[in-house]
């Protein structure tokens, strides 16, 4: 679970950042997701890169829902009887872990079809990011399912990076404000950056 | 003060068991909980009902015997062993909702009475060294550095009562492991066996069927003697360094 989400996290920082391009006009953007598939030539083909780098996410995906899975279900056999006094247990980015992954998996298949294949993308310009982000977020389902994603991987991060770093050992009286407070930081970062580009299209501030 | 209880009742490791209520008045404020079942318990002998079977020893907070969910909390609302809760931390006229320990692992044997040789299974497996005993070694014969014995003594804390497990969600022992392996594992006297205590005590642990860690924290917050979250951590490190061999 921690290897696996810390790669994703790794992923998501590059991906928060590049998106902050669709702020600087459609040539930025554009060209910039034109030289993510220039990576590494000519050493790599067109689009090598890209196809390493999603072969390498599609396996912690993987890997990081099988691990919950089997984690859940150890879990769940732990504890047979349940307490008849019921109490609210850890906090609610703690609680909400197993849902808001399961909501963050069908967002990414969601966010595939919608901005990688444009399968479901109004405008569905190939090579033109920008107009295809600007027409998936004309519509309003879009944005909520959007919004609910990103607070979704905001708590994920809040406890999932802590939770990573206790996991490998990397925890310890001293480091842990620290680590608390770094894991509120990428938690919020993230879901902020994130959260601009439907917010600025929403606000008319990209069009 | 007047008492409403709710007790988990079940007459044996096979039976159905279920929530029954009972009435006590009487009760002193300055009475432990414990002290407090035992006016309940001598009411029901009097009546010639059963008594309310509940785990209990030194009754001082040492021993670890004593453990109840109470309102849903591990040894109830204050950080402390059930024997050393007292009663002024509850209302007059309040119901109390009482619950053995549950977990797959920690077999109800009766009432509030739960197996707990699972911890003393996990302890066997390398909860110790080995060391020749005999006539007591001298005092610094062996020098063990001040902040080995400081975090050392805070995991020696762990009283066993099983409070961890009964307050995590996920039913996991991994607070009362690693408050044991942590223990050894800073101590020279334990160095010998640093790499195979950590991978037999966590192959026990996996073994009696505890479930896994993700970190909610609640163990900590329930432990009675304050060993730390970070201590899962240091047990994982430890884990991760007798893997590397």
């Amino acid at each position: 679970m921690a290897v696996t989400g810390l790669v994703m996290l790794l992923y998501l920082v590059a991906h928060m950042l590049g998106n902050l391009k669709v702020f600087f006009g459609p040539d930025d953007i554009n060209g910039y997701a034109a030289w993510l598939r220039t990576i590494g030539q000519p050493f790599l083909g067109h689009e090598w890169f890209l196809w390493i780098a999603r072969s390498g996410l599609l396996a912690a995906v993987v890997l990081h829902g099988v691990s919950a899975y089997q984690l859940s279900r150890r879990d769940l056999a732990a504890r047979p009887s349940k307490y008849a006094h019921k109490r609210r247990r850890a906090s609610y980015a703690t609680r909400t872990m197993r849902w808001g992954g399961v909501i963050l998996a069908l967002f990414i298949v969601w966010h595939i079809l919608d901005l990688t294949t444009l399968t479901v993308n109004p405008a569905a310009e190939e090579g033109h990011p920008y107009q295809n982000i600007v027409a998936s977020f004309g519509r309003w389902y879009v944005d909520v399912f959007y919004v609910v994603a990103m607070l979704a991987v905001g708590l994920h991060i809040r406890h999932g990076f802590w939770s990573a770093a206790q996991t490998l050992g990397a925890n310890n009286a001293r480091r842990d404000r620290a680590l608390k407070l770094t894991a509120n930081t990428l938690a919020l970062a993230l879901t902020a950056g994130f959260l601009s580009v439907p917010v600025a299209v929403m606000t008319g501030i990209v069009k | 003060m007047n008492l409403t209880l709710r007790i988990w009742r079940q007459a044996g490791p096979d039976a159905a068991g279920s929530m029954t209520t009972y009435h006590v008045s009487g009760i002193s404020p300055d009475m432990s909980f414990l002290e407090m079942l035992d006016t309940l318990n001598e009411e029901l002998i009097t009546r010639g009902d059963q008594p309310v079977a509940f785990d209990h020893d030194c009754r001082e907070g040492i021993c670890g015997a004593c453990g109840m969910v109470i309102n849903g909390q591990a040894h109830g609302p204050e950080r402390t062993t059930t024997c050393q809760l007292h009663m002024r931390h509850f209302r007059d006229g309040d119901t109390i909702d009482v619950e053995p320990w549950r977990a797959a692992a920690f077999p109800v044997v009766k009432d509030l009475v739960v197996d707990r040789s699972a911890f003393d299974r996990i302890i066997g497996s390398g909860g110790y060294i080995t060391a020749p005993t005999g006539s007591a070694p001298d005092a610094h014969a062996t020098p063990v550095p001040k902040e080995a014995a400081d975090t050392a003594f805070e995991h020696a804390e762990c009283i066993g009562c099983g409070a961890c497990v009964a307050a995590c969600p996920n039913g996991s022992a991994m607070l009362f492991t690693s408050a044991k392996v942590v223990h050894l594992n800073v101590l020279p006297q334990g160095a010998p066996e640093r790499a195979s205590r950590v991978r037999n005590m966590v192959t026990a642990m996996d073994a009696e069927g505890f479930g896994g860690c993700t970190n909610t924290g609640e163990c900590a917050t329930a432990c009675p003697k304050g060993i730390p979250l970070p201590s899962i951590a240091a047990m994982n490190r430890e884990f991760l360094r007798a893997a590397r061999g």
